[in-house]
């Protein structure tokens, strides 16, 4: 065997993480790396409400000498509910929105840059979205939480920034990173015959990319999108551990306003496992409703 | 665009010595060959003889090695070319047809004369639904290519080729794709573009049509060419070993 082959092969067959291999669209136009979605969208909500059921039962029986009922915790999940889910899962909802939104603005920058005919820069931009692809995004968080200011001067006002801008910030940088791989892809698997006509035709690179290219790519890029938000709306309770006032965090603080009884966990937490996945649960399964029609439609 | 002091009676496609190789293989050693304007020329020999990449050097898809390609008096082995003014130039057709999927029949004909070369989209509109008509496909103008057969497809691509209004067309293969039934549909329209005189370089399997379009037929095998010349002397009396045994297996 070559040395170049097997270098080849340790480098595509020596991983799991389907994170670290190259995103890939198969022939038809869809793309392979729907593994979160399809997990998800997999789930029978019925399994989860039983899970739920069984869940609330444990705690009473466990603890029950204390006094504390099981009945006792959802009446105070009940009391917090509406302001779990207007002050907390909303700002979760809101970093999403705009996590996605730079991410995706950014990425798709990334995304082009990676296939530039300038070497340097498709370089760099291969590098960058290699490096926050694959970097965890706990320690990105981090690094920008600590990094950042927490006020900037423009001219005489100064203006606080927020904690949960700065963490929209540090979960920008992966979803970047997976979307510029989601752009890059989408153009690869493109055929060469569609750029080779649009150069004989007398295209510039850049009318190619625009006119012709990337109108094809745009819908196989829609289902791995969609993927990754879903995947970063189950990521956003992340940013409670930088004490951002999202639903995980509140929801400790409604439990410690409770008295911390043991048998507010289930509830409290179990709410904001239903709510992410009453949240996330039709995301998915539309985005592999979208995969199959697109590629079928090739 | 930069004057070359060509004029129309020297050749419009003149390719000298042309040497292209991919990596350590070399598929064209050394090919000469002259295309005079309004001429009809077929290249013709067995897969992987190199006349595809023959063709495809003369747009500069591909660059060539060493020698010189040149097209109206313009050298197409510079470094310094300006590709888009050779490409408005030089139409191509490929086997693959390669049509815009996400466009219909019509814009695809109209994309590049509005896009490329600016110009007022009644007029472009005109023309292309002429060449519409002048290739046979009246009625499939709103049709996207994944609607249309391989036949009504590789027509379209002419069309769009066409639009540009070039100077020389090249046919890669363009029948090797399709159907036996649709074959000939596509051949007529070249046919046709050839009795106006339009200048071809085509690359192809079909004999027949090669002995009855083409003012001179070259025949390469190995990245050279071996044997040249009109139809009528070509299939007679071929003296090179290669490309008896070739016609005899064709024909």
């Amino acid at each position: 065997m070559k040395p170049g082959n097997r270098q080849k092969r340790i480098l595509q067959g020596s991983t799991d993480l389907a994170v670290l291999k190259p995103f890939r669209y198969s022939a038809a136009g869809g793309a392979y790396d729907l593994q979160f979605s399809r997990w998800l969208a997999d789930f029978s909500p019925w399994h989860l409400l039983l899970l739920m059921l069984a869940a609330c039962l444990w705690p009473g029986i466990v603890l029950a000498q204390s006094g504390y009922t099981t009945a006792q915790a959802m009446d105070a999940l009940w009391r917090w509910l509406p302001f779990l889910v207007s002050k907390g899962f909303l700002l979760n909802l809101i970093v999403s929105f705009l996590t996605m939104l730079i991410g995706t603005l950014a990425g798709v920058l990334l995304g082009l840059g990676q296939i530039s005919p300038l070497r340097p820069l498709a370089r760099l931009c291969w590098f960058l979205t290699q490096l926050f692809r694959n970097s965890p995004w706990l320690v990105l968080l981090f690094i920008v939480m600590l990094s950042f200011p927490f006020e900037i001067t423009i001219g005489d006002t100064v203006y606080p920034i927020p904690d949960w801008i700065k963490a929209v910030f540090g979960l920008a940088l992966p979803i970047m990173a997976n979307i510029s791989e989601i752009v890059r892809g989408a153009i690869q698997s493109v055929p060469t015959g569609q750029w080779e006509a649009a150069e004989s035709l007398a295209y510039t690179r850049q009318q190619t990319l625009w006119l012709v290219i990337l109108p094809q790519c745009f819908k196989r890029m829609i289902p791995p999108w969609m993927n990754w938000y879903a995947i970063l709306t189950m990521a956003t309770p992340l940013i409670s551990l930088l004490g951002v006032e999202e639903i995980v965090t509140l929801s400790r603080q409604a439990m410690e306003a409770e008295d911390n009884h043991p048998e507010l966990l289930v509830p409290f937490f179990g709410f904001a496992l239903v709510i992410f996945f009453a949240y996330c649960y039709p995301i998915a399964r539309y985005t592999l409703r979208l995969e199959k029609r697109f590629a079928v439609k090739g | 665009m930069t004057d070359t002091g060509w004029t129309p009676d020297q050749p419009l496609v003149s390719i000298r010595d042309v040497h292209k190789s991919f990596g350590e293989l070399e598929v064209l050693k050394g090919v000469s060959l002259d295309v005079m304007k309004g001429e009809v020329i077929c290249v013709i020999g067995p897969s992987g003889s190199g006349k595809s990449t023959l063709i495809r050097c003369v747009n500069a898809l591909n660059p060539i090695n060493s020698g010189s390609i040149l097209v109206e008096g313009q050298e197409v082995n510079d470094p310094h070319l300006d590709k888009l003014e050779l490409r408005k130039k030089v139409g191509m057709v490929f086997q693959q047809y390669n049509l815009f999927p996400h466009k219909t029949a019509l814009e695809n004909i109209m994309m590049a004369p509005l896009k490329v070369l600016k110009q007022p989209r009644e007029e472009v509109e005109e023309r292309s639904r002429a060449l519409i008509k002048r290739v046979n496909l009246v009625g499939k103008e709103n049709n996207y290519p994944g609607e249309l057969s391989g036949g009504q497809q590789q027509r379209v691509a002419i069309a769009r080729s066409l639009a540009m209004d070039p100077d020389v067309m090249l046919f890669d293969e363009v029948t090797a794709a399709l159907d036996p039934e649709t074959v000939n549909e596509v051949l007529l329209a070249i046919k046709d573009l050839a009795q106006r005189g339009m200048t071809c370089i085509l690359v192809t399997h079909e004999m027949g049509f090669a002995r009855e379009v083409a003012d001179h037929i070259y025949f390469t095998d190995r990245g050279i060419i071996v044997e040249h010349g009109p139809p009528a002397t070509f299939f007679s009396d071929a003296k090179d070993p290669r490309t008896k045994e070739f016609l005899s297996q064709i024909l």
